[in-house]
């Protein structure tokens, strides 16, 4: 029986592909573990109540609320964040051939590691660009970009589990997510593209 | 960011997470079986509960269970609301426990933490409830099976150490006609005003409720004044608001009255259905 | 010119958002920081009679607790009235009444919940109504004695007055006597949240010399530098503020809090590093929120419906500290007819304290509020003229030669063209006269729309500045005071620049982080301004390019300055196009094949500052309060099931004269996106606060605090008349906060028509238009009527049984039982 009793301890955690071994207390939730032991800062803390969806990662191939998950409970599971679309791996599978390609090739060529002071911090990591982030960038489907990743893991998770999924679907797994930026017209195009659907 | 600490095992059968909660409990700790966590870890976040130990029941086999037996589909307790609406095994359940919280917290939320949980709602329990199901509870002296409803009385009456294992469903409620409304103040994400489940049982309908109440229910008397057909609809519909086990809600989330009107619309709108289902039946 | 005007550019920080790579304020490493945590109070007014810190700091890790007696000073961008910390008395439910700093953040939430305050619960004030009653409790004993930052907000001592503008123009009796049409209403807007996505955070530290570094989520750098300066003496050379991503701010980020509060973390332990994140819940109620308003409009016009007279009164509810409140006020007051023409008026725009979570600018600075009281009285007034709604707007439609409410002449350059909105908007909604359409037996359609105009109204002088430098690839850097906060306003000046400069937009790069000590100056990234006075800056330092690139090219090219043209990167002679230099070899300076030394490498300059604005006349209102207006129509259409006042909006329709449609994506998704708040905020956002004597918040989670959720979005339907403002970069007007300002009004259009039932309050839940319609108790909120005492305690709004307050104030729900 897997067991921790001890207010730190050691674990470790599959996420991105990678082992990652990380010290935790058995209280800490996933998010804070991923922001600040990992440095994955991509999931945002928006309410860590369950209510936003900015803290989206996908855990075993569906999306999760990482502020609703113990970092413990996700030892002996597979974490995708973010920072794992694309180059590091996680394809979202994409019945479109060329929504990864336009949006890349149309913005100029990659800049890895550019963080915010690039002005043209064009390309993603130089590696593949996923069908969802050219999606996204393609239809305008965010603004502050805080809510994004967390958009972007849903409709990854979406992607591989349900290709096909109706209108209905696709609406009732984005309601998990707020954003206050966009009107989501730009979200639902972006989800379009991404399944090639537009 | 949950201040106090707590310890954490996950127990890979019914019997050690007993142990486990056992031995955390005799070692002086409050201990709390753990499904999805969603409640665990926001009560936990904002001090409204301060666990010091939890029991994840989410590796034991048996409680992800989804299998039909003997006429019954039996669901482990912690099988997560996505899996049990995405299986399509018991339609109604589908629809119930697709309108809790939002998608992604469905693919963690758990059946048993649904039912023995904290928030009022409890949606998952009404069409259980209709379907007469069953529950497998395991505690410290072992497994008990009995009728849902003689250990749900507005909210699971367990005894200490004792979790959810399965929910048994009889398989032949699974595919009667049904009918499910949910409505919440304004947002679809949200907690119900009232949220309404019936089935149609031979012409007879079935019906359970949350929201309206501040506990979920499902009231004989209230079925057997829908189902008087020497009633108008209007006597029908009075006389359900009379056998409400205690008055509409009232609260910052919903005042008393428009729940009242929603009720009100929402049994009409069953009674529509049931006629609409005996008029087919008298058709065929 | 470069052509890239009129493109669909992309965002320049695009990929940075989709990859996880974009920073915000609490995206940099932890490692070293201490934690703070607030403990807020839990009473709307309350006196502080004691504070024992002795457990918090018995908590191993702790290292400090500070309460407002330790910092007692006064901060505030208009009014000096609040303290970074409560000091002596709490005047709302939410406001921080102490703050634990240590080692880590579980550490420092114990430690705040350990510290015991005593209170003495006083009388607290909920509405302006209540606020302006003359025995009112004080929300401020000492009005009279606090610091002012600016000279025209006239607070009334004695009085929950804290600011006050009158505007007086033409002949109120000759205009009454014209009317032969009046109506007359009283209109109530509940306060409500910006709710950006991410929350407030800030992390401060100070070296051993002094220097002091805010990294914070801030939409005003600057002006963090000056109220730190200001509030607690720190040279302002030695503050450096630092600002990455900012995860939306509409308005809420713009005031100074987070970082006061984390300047003083790091003052009490020694300087280190500490880190503050307000959760969402003190995001809601302790950080600052959108100003309610209430308000009493009187109308007349001839029986064409020619408007004749306007009396109106204002009274924002600004809660429990001004900040920037009065300056809405004043915005109110310099717009207050809504875009018409109106020559007889007198309007009297009070802000006014009470025991609420202190008001900021929200996304329009309070236009959305003005403009749903307006357009609904003017829906009214076409009732009773029997009138259509659209024509009514359009006779009355200000447009060149008409004089505004505070006496400035129209033209088409400040005001734009609102009569060709209007067109365009009737053709676009297929607008109809008549009644409601009725679908099935228990549901009807309707339209309802409204006009807005709005002009920015910032301090007559705010500055701003732009700085470019060359890469030696020939791209260059452009460096402003801007804060990325998704409105995309860098990237659209880099859209500007390169046209300018004849060069394509990705040789712009632009630097997204705001580092005060770095970047010129810039007021705040706020009221839309960027693209015009950030937009001059640009321009002027683009001149200053030029200008350069022309001596310098002269020089090399043996012609005079004059011939030299400078496109796609090259500088040529005119007479000679085929002999060019590329930029990479000229921006850095010129060596010559001989290797002589040509000029010196380019870096470009431009500052700009408010022109030609001045203060309101104190007596009149006489006087420019801003550069030009943003004019527009907008419609929506609703579907209503008349059984339980449950509606969908199905349509939603803008046209916005904007000058110039300088990226026709990306402004119409700023559009969208205003649009979006406005329905999610008319149809479903209120803040409310218990009747139970301690006045706290009962909506402080987004589990109990409702915005709209993907699926419940209409279908939007946009279009864009080009009236360009002469003084304006490219003609382009202000823009992004626009899209919201008439949907709450264009939305209580719809639904009264739909109804035939008059909603002249928000929110319009389907419970409130449920009480309205049916009479049923009354709506959630009293009414304004400051003469007569009102009702007090609505019949609904008694809800929150105690324990389910609670659970909502707990934040986690709704759940059985207390939580503590
Ligand atoms: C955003 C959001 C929205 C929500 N909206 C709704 C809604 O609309 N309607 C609604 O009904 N609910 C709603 N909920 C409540 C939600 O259903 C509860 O959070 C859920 O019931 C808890 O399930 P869990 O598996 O996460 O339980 P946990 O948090 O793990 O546990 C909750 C409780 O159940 C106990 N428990 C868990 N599993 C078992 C078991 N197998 N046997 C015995 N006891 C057990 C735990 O000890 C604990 O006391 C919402 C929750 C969230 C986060
Ligand atoms: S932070 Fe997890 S859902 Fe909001
Ligand atoms: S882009 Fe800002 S919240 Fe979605």
């Amino acid at each position: 029986m897997m067991e921790y009793n001890e207010e730190r301890c050691v674990i470790e955690l599959q996420v991105n592909g990678l082992a990652r071994q990380v010290m935790v207390r058995p209280a800490d939730i996933l998010l804070d573990v991923l922001r600040q032991e990992l440095g994955l800062t991509g999931a945002k803390p928006g309410c860590k109540n369950g209510d936003c969806g900015a803290c989206t990662v996908i855990m075993d191939g569906w999306p999760v609320k990482s502020c609703l998950v113990l970092a413990v409970e996700a030892v002996g599971h597979q974490i995708m964040t973010v920072e794992g679309l694309g180059a590091s791996g996680g394809k979202t599978s994409s019945k479109s051939s060329s929504a990864g390609t336009s949006a890349g090739s149309s913005s100029g060529n990659a800049d890895s590691g550019t963080g915010n002071g690039s002005g043209n911090g064009n390309g993603a990591d130089s590696g593949y660009i996923d069908p969802v982030q050219a999606a996204f960038v393609q239809a305008n489907a965010f603004q502050c970009g805080y809510c994004t990743s967390g958009f972007l893991m849903v409709c990854h998770a979406l992607a591989n589990q349900k290709p096909d999924a109706e209108e209905y679907e696709i609406e009732s797994w984005l309601e998990s997510n707020l954003c206050r930026c966009t009107s989501y017209q730009e979200v639902r195009q972006a989800v379009d593209i991404m399944l090639g659907r537009s | 960011m949950i201040p106090v600490n707590f310890a954490y095992c996950r127990p890979g059968t019914p019997e050690e997470a007993v142990q486990a909660y056992e031995g955390y409990e005799k070692a002086g700790k409050k201990t709390w079986y753990y499904g999805g966590g969603s409640e665990i870890i926001s009560m936990a976040r904002v001090g409204s509960i301060t666990p010091e130990a939890v029991v994840d029941l989410k590796e034991i086999p048996a409680c992800c269970e989804l299998k039909e037996e003997g006429g019954h589909i039996n669901m482990g307790g912690a099988l997560s609301l996505r899996a049990i609406a995405d299986s399509q095994c018991f339609p109604l359940l589908g629809k119930a426990v697709g309108r809790i919280a939002d998608h992604t917290n469905q693919c963690r939320i758990t059946l048993g933490g649904n039912l023995c949980g904290t928030i009022i709602y409890r949606e998952a329990v009404l069409p259980l409830l209709l379907a007469e199901a069953q529950v497998s509870l395991q505690g410290p002296s072992g497994v008990r099976r009995l009728p849902l409803q003689e250990v749900f009385d507005g909210r699971m009456q367990l005894l200490p150490g004792e979790f959810i294992l399965k929910v048994h469903v009889p398989k032949r409620y699974a595919s009667m006609p049904y009918f499910h409304v949910k409505k919440a103040p304004t947002e679809k994400i949200d907690y119900p005003a009232v949220s309404l489940a019936a089935i149609i049982e031979k012409g007879r309908l079935r019906i359970a409720f949350a929201g309206i109440c501040t506990y979920p229910f499902r009231s004989k008397e209230m079925e057997e004044a829908l189902n008087d057909t020497g009633m108008t609809i209007e006597q029908r519909l009075n006389k359900a608001v009379e056998l409400l086990p205690e008055e509409p809600a009232d609260d910052a989330h919903c005042s008393r009255g428009y729940r009242q009107l929603l009720f009100e619309n929402m049994v009409g709108q069953a009674l529509m259905e049931l006629s609409k289902a005996s008029e087919a039946g008298a058709g065929a | 010119m470069g052509g890239t005007i009129g493109l669909n550019v992309k965002r320049k920080e695009a990929w940075a958002k989709v990859t996880g790579q974009a920073k915000y304020t609490d995206d940099f490493p932890t490692v070293g920081h201490y934690t703070a945590r607030l403990l807020t109070s839990p009473y709307a007014h309350a006196r502080i009679i004691s504070i024992d810190k002795t457990d918090a700091l018995s908590i191993k890790g702790v290292k400090a607790v500070i309460t407002g007696e330790d910092y007692p000073n006064f901060c505030g961008p208009l009014l000096l009235d609040r303290p970074a910390i409560a000091n002596q008395i709490a005047r709302y439910a939410g406001e921080p009444v102490a703050m634990a700093i240590a080692v880590d953040e579980a550490t420092a939430a114990l430690a705040a919940a350990a510290v015991k305050v005593e209170y003495e619960v006083l009388p607290a004030v909920f509405t302006p109504q209540e606020a302006m009653k003359p025995a009112a409790p004080l929300v401020h004993e000492n009005i009279g004695k606090y610091g002012h930052a600016a000279e025209d907000i006239n607070p009334r001592p004695n009085s929950n007055i804290s600011s006050y503008f009158p505007v007086r123009k033409g002949n109120m009796t000759e205009g009454w006597s014209n009317s032969q049409v009046t109506i007359e209403q009283e209109f109530f807007l509940p306060p409500s949240d910006h709710l950006a996505m991410e929350v407030r955070a800030a992390r401060a530290e100070i070296s051993k010399d002094g220097m002091v570094t805010i990294t914070t989520s801030s939409q005003a750098p600057f002006e963090v530098r000056k109220q730190i300066a200001e509030c607690f003496q720190v040279p302002a050379g030695n503050i450096r503020v630092l600002v990455p991503f900012v995860g939306g701010g509409f308005g809420g980020k713009a005031p100074v809090m987070q970082e006061l509060l984390a300047y003083i973390a790091s003052r009490e332990v020694a300087g280190k590093p500490v880190r503050l994140v307000m959760d969402r819940k003190e995001d809601l109620t302790a950080a600052p929120s959108r100003a309610g308003l209430s308000a009493r409009i009187k109308l007349g016009a001839t029986k064409e419906g020619l408007l004749q007279a306007a009396e109106l009164t204002f009274w924002l509810d600004n809660g429990a500290y001004t900040d920037i409140g009065p300056y809405m006020v004043k915005a109110i007051a310099a717009d207050c007819t809504g875009p018409y023409r109106v020559d007889n008026l007198h309007c009297d725009a009070y802000g006014v304290y009470t025991n609420h979570t202190y008001a900021t600018s929200c996304r329009s600075f309070s236009h959305e509020s003005l403009t749903f009281c307006i357009e609904r009285a003017m829906d009214l007034l076409a009732e009773k003229l029997a009138m259509d709604p659209l024509k009514l707007r359009m006779v009355n439609a200000i447009t060149a030669g008409h004089y505004t409410p505070t006496q400035v002449l129209g033209t088409f350059s400040n005001l734009g063209n609102l009569p060709a909105c209007i067109s365009r908007l009737q053709e676009m909604t297929d607008w109809q006269e008549g009644p409601p359409v009725q679908i099935t037996a228990d549901t009807v359609r309707a339209k309802g729309m409204a006009c807005f105009w709005k002009a920015a109204t910032p301090p007559t002088n705010a500055p701003s500045g732009a700085l470019i430098t060359f890469n030696p690839d020939g791209s260059l850097n452009l460096n402003t005071g801007v804060v990325e906060m998704g409105s995309a306003s860098q990237s659209h000046l880099a859209q500007m620049l390169a046209d300018k400069l004849g060069i394509s937009d990705d040789q712009v790069h632009v630097v997204l982080e705001v580092d005060t000590r770095l970047n010129p100056v810039h007021y705040k990234t706020v009221a839309s301004i960027t693209s015009y006075i950030a937009g001059r800056a640009v321009m002027r330092a683009a001149e200053d390019i030029l200008a350069q690139l022309r001596k310098m090219g002269a020089e090399a090219l043996s012609c005079f300055p004059e011939d030299i043209e400078i496109k796609q990167s090259r500088v040529y002679a005119r007479q000679n196009p085929d002999i060019y230099i590329e930029f990479k070899d000229i921006v850095m300076g010129y060596k010559d094949v001989f290797g002589n030394s040509i000029g010196e490498p380019v870096v470009g300059r431009g500052t700009s500052m408010f022109k030609g604005l001045s203060n309101l006349n104190p007596k009149t209102g006489k006087g420019q309060s801003g550069p030009a207006w943003t004019v527009g129509a907008q419609a929506v259409e609703v579907e209503m099931d008349l059984r339980d006042y449950t509606y969908r909006i199905i349509h939603a329709y803008s046209v916005m004269d904007v000058g110039n449609l300088i990226n026709p994506e990306g402004m119409s998704g700023s559009v969208r996106g205003g649009m979006s708040m406005g329905i999610s905020m008319a149809s479903r956002e209120n803040f409310s606060y218990a009747k139970n004597g301690r006045g706290e918040m009962t909506t402080p989670s987004l589990r109990s605090y409702k915005a709209l959720h993907i699926g419940e979005e209409p279908i939007y339907e946009l279009d864009f008349v080009e009236t360009p403002q002469l003084d304006a970069p490219y003609g382009m007007r202000s823009m992004s906060e626009h899209g919201i300002i008439g949907m709450p009004a264009a939305l209580a259009n719809a639904l009264s028509k739909a109804c035939g039932v008059a909603f002249n309050q928000l929110p319009l839940k389907p419970e409130d238009l449920w009480r309205t319609a049916t009479g049923t108790g009354a709506v959630a909120e009293p009414m304004m009527a400051p003469d007569a005492a009102v009702a007090g305690a609505a019949a609904g709004d008694a809800a929150g049984a105690d324990a389910s307050a609670a659970a909502f104030a707990a934040g986690a729900g709704f759940a059985e039982g207390g939580i503590q």
